[in-house]
């Protein structure tokens, strides 16, 4: 349906736009900028902060751009002393509320509310903080909610898929608090932390225990970084949303004094390697059908905790990160004389609830963890300025050989559909004998939440569906119990996107950023020599050499889920 | 002779009846609206939620003339096709007329809720939300009720004497009049039917209320009316029809002051920072008994500006009228 065009003016100047949208819309199309704190376009208008006051010619009194339709010959002002004058009074307010510790935030160079503070002369401390003894919360080994810093915009408690995070008491009492609800416990997807304007949401450890992994004395630090992080740190040091960094990215790590880099993309060609053969072997039997991948930890907690009848339907597979943690202290260890246990692997994410799988005892390997620290896409651009590492001139660095070397499926792991696409490659050429063609899924790429589509293998249709989002999971799940025969094959991710929207990413995050950070990572993907998993010589090598028996690649690659009661907060 | 439901909104646009909840929105007008609206469900609701203090006019109505209200609401139903009916009664309204309101409703698609806030329940969209079972929170505008109301159908919105007016409307028994309630400092409090063209001083002479002493009145509310002072009673009163009489040389600006301010802490809802975070600053002055003229006029120009809803942007001219007339 085509739009209906109609005209305003802001500041003077004539604007076209489409009937339906709001001010605050019409203006930021046109490079017009009106500051908002709880505005963020994933989530419905609420107008709570009253930031992006504007006045409109004829109506009484000041108005909320985010909240005001543009109307046919609208003429608004977004700048005037009156304008100012509010935004500064209601910014005192907003900081009245916020105890400041700015060193340690997750927006440190780029908050939004001292810029403002700035334009518009607030005095950030004119009324005393009220907050300071608020609660602290801790959700697992995962996030960190201050009390002392919220502002209640609610943006928080809209994003939980969960609604674990709820809004408690009425005026100056209203507080955001986990749920007491024993029916609800937090999935640390961390998009709380994402969509919180003022960093009162962070990651645990994020950023006062940065330099832990690189303190640990005489050991082997090893870094291994995600696939979604090299189309997203660049932003962290002003290049564009989705500028491709994957050496500069390894170089930096190296400069930190890590001793090997790897990649993570590596350990996700084994996923894609285990998982198409569980495909392929549950295909055939029918058996636990649709099967669901379990790379997300927040989505494997989510079915643990919320649908327990699921778990058979999990893969069994591990995800990348605990399979290369795993590799690096057997394989590379054995190969390189090291005892595993002098070994600190540190996986940089884009997510938060990777902390919290990295303690999953099941992954254990003798007793070791297969992953030692999980540090955020965030925290390790704060350590790489911290350590006044510049980014945008640092020489590029291939990742180590022979664990940073990925097959182009491997990359696509960082966005929704990607592992999917990767499984499917490979079960493609396993099922059939014959060599993909048409390398591309298409309909299981985009930004969609839910994406189906009908997979011809060997003339028999596969039924696929790549979720993302847990919103849009928990319907995909009822309409299992509805009708169980609905899909064959189901990737989930928590995180709009996939990892590209991840908790752990830079802020802010939104649908046109998660877009080029998505865009990046298949153009990465195009042109890889190696596009498929099982071509990835560097992997045939280990299958051949290594994991070579059943049990090795079970204690390696597989893993079992039960139901998880709710952990204390 | 049987009206149609066309008659009857052109009979209550042509009686001038304006809604007697505060805002006095034209009530035939917002009924068209209502009844122009394409929908296979509409909701009526009575606002009897009445939370502004020295405001009672809505429990008198309903102690002395429940039988009238229910009429007003019957019209409403008789107007819009497959429409459903709820009275909203503040808390304690609610335990007192249950049983009589029960009585008069009997067989009718009206059922009586009892509020689940306060004073911001009375606010159209918090109501509904209240109705609805969410928090007592405004919605923002629009849509309007009248649109998308109630469930997402509209919904007819009135205060219990609009509807009380309604019934006397099409009876051919308005006479321009409304209830007003008179409290404070004067020797017969209480509710008056008096013409709306009546101006303050007149109500007061006319019920024998005229004080003998320096006074001031509050007009409107007695929390959001305006503050006038003896020389400024040539006109009507606004809002919902209150006049407070104070006695000059008996009354504390300040205490009166801090007992608004309680109000509106105890009733914001906590949603809009100007609201929230500037009635708690105004009162933490209040407590301090320490006025910071500058402080206290951006807080209440923010109020005024950016409040989200009436409650925050009425807080400003109770307290600057009070403060340029009296306190000083």
């Amino acid at each position: 349906m085509k739009q209906k065009k109609i005209k305003i003016i802001i500041n003077g100047r004539k604007i076209e736009t489409n009937e339906g949208k709001t001010i605050l819309e019409a203006a930021r199309e046109n490079k017009i900028e009106i500051p908002a704190l709880c505005f963020h376009s994933d989530l419905k208008v609420k107008a709570n902060c009253r930031i992006c006051t504007v006045e409109i010619k004829g109506i009484k009194g000041l108005q909320t751009a985010c909240s005001t339709e543009a109307k046919k010959g609208m003429e608004i002002i977004t700048d005037s002393p009156k304008i100012s004058k509010a935004r500064k009074i209601n910014l005192e307010l907003i900081f009245s509320q916020h105890t400041e510790e700015c060193d340690d935030c997750v927006w440190d160079f780029n908050c939004q509310i001292l810029k403002l503070a700035k334009k518009y002369k607030a005095e950030i401390t004119r009324f005393a903080d009220r907050k300071k003894d608020y609660p602290l919360y801790r959700f697992g080994p995962s996030i960190d909610f201050d009390n002392t810093k919220c502002i209640i915009c609610r943006n928080c408690a809209e994003v939980c898929p969960v609604d674990f995070l709820e809004i408690k008491n009425k005026g100056a009492e209203i507080q955001i608090t986990p749920s007491k609800d024993k029916n609800k416990d937090c999935i640390y997807c961390g998009q709380c932390v994402t969509h919180c304007p003022v960093g009162a949401i962070e990651g645990v450890g994020e950023f006062e225990d940065i330099e832990k992994p690189l303190q640990e004395k005489d050991k082997i630090v090893v870094a291994q970084f995600a696939p979604s992080i090299r189309t997203s740190i660049g932003e962290e040091f002003g290049l564009p949303y989705g500028e491709i960094v994957t050496e500069k990215l390894a170089a930096g790590i190296k400069k930190l004094g890590f001793d090997k880099v790897f990649d993570v993309s590596f350990g996700a060609d084994f996923t894609t390697m285990e998982e198409s053969e569980e495909l392929i072997e549950k295909l055939a039997k029918k058996e636990n059908l649709p099967i669901m991948t379990a790379c997300c930890p927040a989505w494997v907690k989510f079915i643990e905790f919320y649908y327990p009848e699921f778990i058979p339907n999990l893969t069994s597979v591990r995800s990348p990160q605990i399979i290369l943690g795993g590799l690096i202290k057997t394989y590379w260890a054995e190969k390189h004389n090291i005892d595993p246990k002098k070994i600190v692997v540190v996986s940089i994410m884009p997510c938060v609830a990777k902390k919290y799988e990295i303690t999953r005892k099941e992954f254990n390997l003798n007793g070791l963890r297969p992953v030692d620290y999980v540090l955020t896409t965030r925290e390790l651009a704060y350590l790489l300025i911290k350590n006044k590492i510049n980014f945008k001139t640092i020489k590029p660095q291939l990742p180590d050989a022979p664990l940073g070397v990925a097959s182009g499926a491997g990359v696509i792991y960082g966005v929704s559909g990607g592992v999917m696409e990767s499984a499917l490659r490979t079960a493609y050429e396993k099922m059939t004998g014959k060599k993909l063609l048409k390398i591309d899924f298409k309909k299981i790429r985009g930004m969609e939440g839910i994406k189906k589509a009908e997979i011809k293998i060997n003339g028999s249709k596969i039924k696929v569906g790549a979720i993302s989002g847990i919103k849009n999971a928990k319907n995909i799940l009822e309409e299992l119990k509805r009708n169980p025969q609905s899909y064959d094959y189901l990737e989930v991710m928590a995180c709009p996107g996939g990892c590209i929207g991840g908790g752990g990413q830079p802020v802010p995050t939104d649908a046109k950023i998660r877009a080029e950070r998505a865009k990046s990572l298949y153009k990465i993907d195009l042109k890889k020599e190696v596009r498929l998993a099982h071509q990835n010589p560097a992997l045939q090598k280990i299958y051949k050499e290594f994991l070579n028996s059943k049990e090795k690649i079970h204690s390696i690659c597989h893993t079992e889920y039960k139901y998880k009661k709710r952990i204390k907060t | 002779m049987k009206l149609s439901s066309r008659q009857i909104i052109n009979k209550i646009k042509k009686s001038r009846l304006v809604g007697m909840g505060g805002a006095g929105f034209p009530t035939g007008l917002k009924w068209e609206i209502v009844k122009n609206a394409k929908a296979n469900q509409k909701y009526i609701i009575c606002n009897a939620s009445e939370g502004e203090p020295d405001v009672f006019k809505d429990g008198y109505l309903l102690e002395n003339y429940p039988q009238e209200v229910i009429e007003g609401i019957k019209i409403a139903l008789s107007v819009f096709e497959n429409s459903f009916a709820y009275i909203y009664l503040r808390k304690d309204y609610y335990q007192r007329f249950k049983n009589k309101l029960e009585k008069l409703i009997k067989g009718l698609p009206i059922v009586l809720f009892k509020e689940t806030g306060g004073y911001l329940c009375g606010e159209e969209t918090t109501l509904i939300e209240s109705i609805e079972g969410q928090r007592e929170e405004p919605r923002i505008r629009p849509p309007f009720p009248c649109r998308k109301g109630l469930f997402n159908c509209p919904t007819l919105i009135n205060n219990a004497e609009t509807f009380y007016y309604v019934a006397k409307v099409i009876e051919n028994k308005y006479e321009q009049t409304r209830f007003y309630c008179l409290s404070g400092d004067l020797k017969k409090p209480g509710i008056y039917e008096m013409p709306l063209s009546f101006t303050i001083k007149k109500i007061l002479e006319e019920t024998g209320n005229f004080p003998e002493f320096d006074f001031f009145v509050q007009a409107g509310g007695g929390a959001s009316g305006e503050i006038l002072t003896s020389r400024e009673l040539g006109r009507p009163v606004n809002g919902s029809g209150a006049i407070i009489v104070y006695n000059l040389k008996k009354t504390k600006p300040i205490l009166l002051m801090k007992k608004w301010i309680n109000f509106y802490f105890e009733q914001n809802c906590g949603k809009c920072v100007p609201c929230r975070e500037g009635i708690y600053r105004i009162k933490e002055l209040l407590d301090k008994n320490k006025i910071d003229k500058e402080i206290l006029d951006d807080l209440l120009f923010i109020l005024e500006e950016t409040s989200f809803c009436a409650l925050g942007k009425n807080v400003t001219l109770p307290f600057k009228s009070l403060i340029e007339k009296i306190y000083k």
